[in-house]
């Protein structure tokens, strides 16, 4: 497939949107019952507009993939039966709900309701934004990696491991962030954030491996003896019926060399997970204040690069009709 | 339920694109047109088609063939393309089967073409909305054209015949009798998404002569005759 930088930006972004949100209620939770240090409304109320910033870029990058982006309210009307609708409608939802959880944080609306669990967990409206939060959160990974996942005939893609990839990514890069963030302010959380970081990133190592492992075995169902209906063991196309490009040429092709893609996969493979884990690691040591902001920036490219080789490796089977130009 | 659809004549196809251009024209400045074609006379020209002719060599030299395949949209009676569509532009017609786009509604977002195996949907480039073979559904249904002429633009233009055209789901139309007498089959069948369209495989018209065709073993003066021969000449040699 043609890796598209729309696409591209809009996968990483609202991941990292959504990955941050789950981490600041995470701190929230913990800070709650007091495993963490407790932090002022100011570090929810900015860490949530940062959020919502990376998920209105993200719907921001997701414009240029469309023809025809005026009429994009539109899409939410399939919802029974495509992803892509339903992703259209869960994005704006969790738009609403960060929103919503740092102005309750800003206006300092965290009276708690009532204490749940013997006065060891005071509930106020944040906390059940939070929750809500968390549900519409997952539901997006979920949403964002089946657009991808329920499309058959690109196998590389039709697996669980996408689902898998789309949220431990995300989450990596929202908790790594989330450590970035409490590394610039100067807070003690940077190590709490920063170990989910990286439970995340070996989380997302497994299945990305896992992928990478099996699209590397992968047979296709279609062959060129299906595709035109021929029983013969060698068919080649002579013509394709026309001699510049096509749509068809354009959307489904990387025009890439191997080469280009055995790089891409490496940069992707060494960026996401070594060097952010090292990174963090040393920060630890040395508390240091911009390593973590570094491991951060160096990971969200490396995922980058990532999505652009997951659409690159794809290989979808109307190619088959395409491989002659004469 | 009718489902309307094409059965093209591999062995009688030419290769020669009449219904390639035939369609473009007709489409261009019908109900689905404008095609527009970019840069059309410059180094990488690129247009929207909804129907390509490809050409395929089947086997090595000497022993090759050459198949021509027109494709176009197989308006499957599982289209894959239709559900996935996020505004609901991408619609297979109740009433026979067709399978198109609604270019008010589209977004352009491009999935439908990813869930489609075939490469049939193209995005047209000025207006920027998905486009795909309509079996020229303005033709088909203008009940103001003679019956005859109520067919796509590429069966009517293809000069070899190789384009049949009618209701599939009819046991008695022209094209479930191909299909049915004739080996029809259908594109990338492990997908299960039961393509309308069906193609006639190619077919070689072969001789057979067998041995005492030639020596004519059932010679009835050879079967009385007890005579050894040995070499002279016999009643088989004479000319009558």
């Amino acid at each position: 497939m043609h890796p598209a930088f729309s696409v591209i930006f809009l996968t990483t972004l609202i991941g990292a949107g959504q990955g941050l949100f789950l981490a600041l209620f995470t701190g929230q939770l913990y800070a709650s019952v007091q495993l963490i240090e407790p932090q002022g409304a100011d570090f929810y109320t900015v860490g949530s507009v940062l959020s919502l910033a990376l998920l209105i870029a993200g719907l921001g990058a997701s414009f240029f993939h469309l023809g025809r982006p005026e009429r994009a309210w539109r899409a939410a009307s399939m919802w029974r039966t495509s992803w892509l609708s339903r992703e259209v409608i869960v994005l704006p939802m969790m738009m609403g709900v960060v929103f919503f959880y740092g102005l309750f944080h800003y206006l300092g609306l965290t009276q708690p309701w009532f204490v749940a669990g013997d006065g060891a967990l005071p509930i106020d409206a944040t906390m059940v934004l939070g929750l809500l939060g968390v549900i519409v959160a997952f539901a997006l990974f979920v949403c964002t990696g089946m657009i991808y996942a329920s499309v058959k005939f690109l196998e590389e893609w039709h697996s669980p491991y996408t689902i898998g990839n789309f949220t431990f990514l995300g989450m990596a890069s929202g908790f790594m962030l989330a450590a970035a963030y409490s590394a610039y302010l100067g807070n003690h959380l940077v190590g709490f954030y920063g170990t989910w970081a990286v439970i995340f990133t070996v989380l997302g190592l497994g299945t990305r491996i896992a992928s990478l492992i099996r699209n590397a075995t992968l047979k296709h169902k279609s062959t060129l003896q299906t595709a035109i209906g021929v029983r013969h063991r060698k068919i080649v196309q002579k013509s394709q019926g026309f001699t510049a490009s096509s749509f068809n040429t354009r959307e489904f092709f990387h025009h890439q060399s191997p080469d280009f893609l055995n790089l891409v996969r490496l940069v992707f493979l060494v960026m996401v997970f070594p060097v952010p884990l090292m990174l963090i690691g040393v920060s630890y040591v040395l508390e240091s204040p911009t390593l973590p902001i570094a491991a951060f920036v160096i990971q969200y490219l490396g995922l980058v690069a990532e999505r652009w080789y997951f659409f690159a490796e794809a290989n979808h089977p109307q190619n088959l009709y395409y491989q002659s130009i004469a | 339920m009718t489902q309307l659809a094409l059965v093209i004549d591999l062995n009688v196809c030419v290769g020669c694109h009449a219904c390639v251009t035939s369609c473009k024209q007709w489409n261009t400045s019908g109900w689905a047109g404008p095609m527009v074609d970019e840069n059309p006379y410059g180094a990488d020209p690129t247009g929207t088609f909804f129907n390509r002719v490809q050409t395929f060599e089947v086997g090595s030299y000497p022993n090759t063939e050459t198949v021509h395949f027109p494709k176009s949209c197989l308006h499957c009676e599982e289209p894959p393309c239709v559900p996935v569509c996020p505004t609901g532009a991408s619609y297979k017609r109740e009433d026979n089967g067709v399978v198109l786009v609604d270019y008010d509604k589209c977004i352009g977002c491009k999935y439908c073409s990813w869930a489609c195996p075939y490469g049939v949907r193209e995005l047209d480039e000025q207006q920027q909305v998905m486009k795909k073979c309509t079996l020229c559904i303005d033709r088909i249904t203008d009940q103001s054209l003679p019956e005859k002429e109520r067919q796509p633009a590429c069966v009517l233009a293809c000069p070899t015949n190789a384009r049949l055209f009618g209701d599939v789901h009819d046991p008695d139309s022209e094209v479930s009798v191909a299909i049915r007498e004739r080996g029809g089959y259908a594109l990338m069948p492990e997908w299960g998404t039961k393509p309308a369209n069906h193609y006639l495989p190619r077919q070689k018209t072969r001789m057979h002569i067998s041995e005492d065709e030639l020596q004519r073993a059932d010679n009835p003066l050879s079967k009385e005759d007890i005579t050894v021969y040995t070499g002279e000449e016999t009643l088989d040699d004479v000319t009558w």
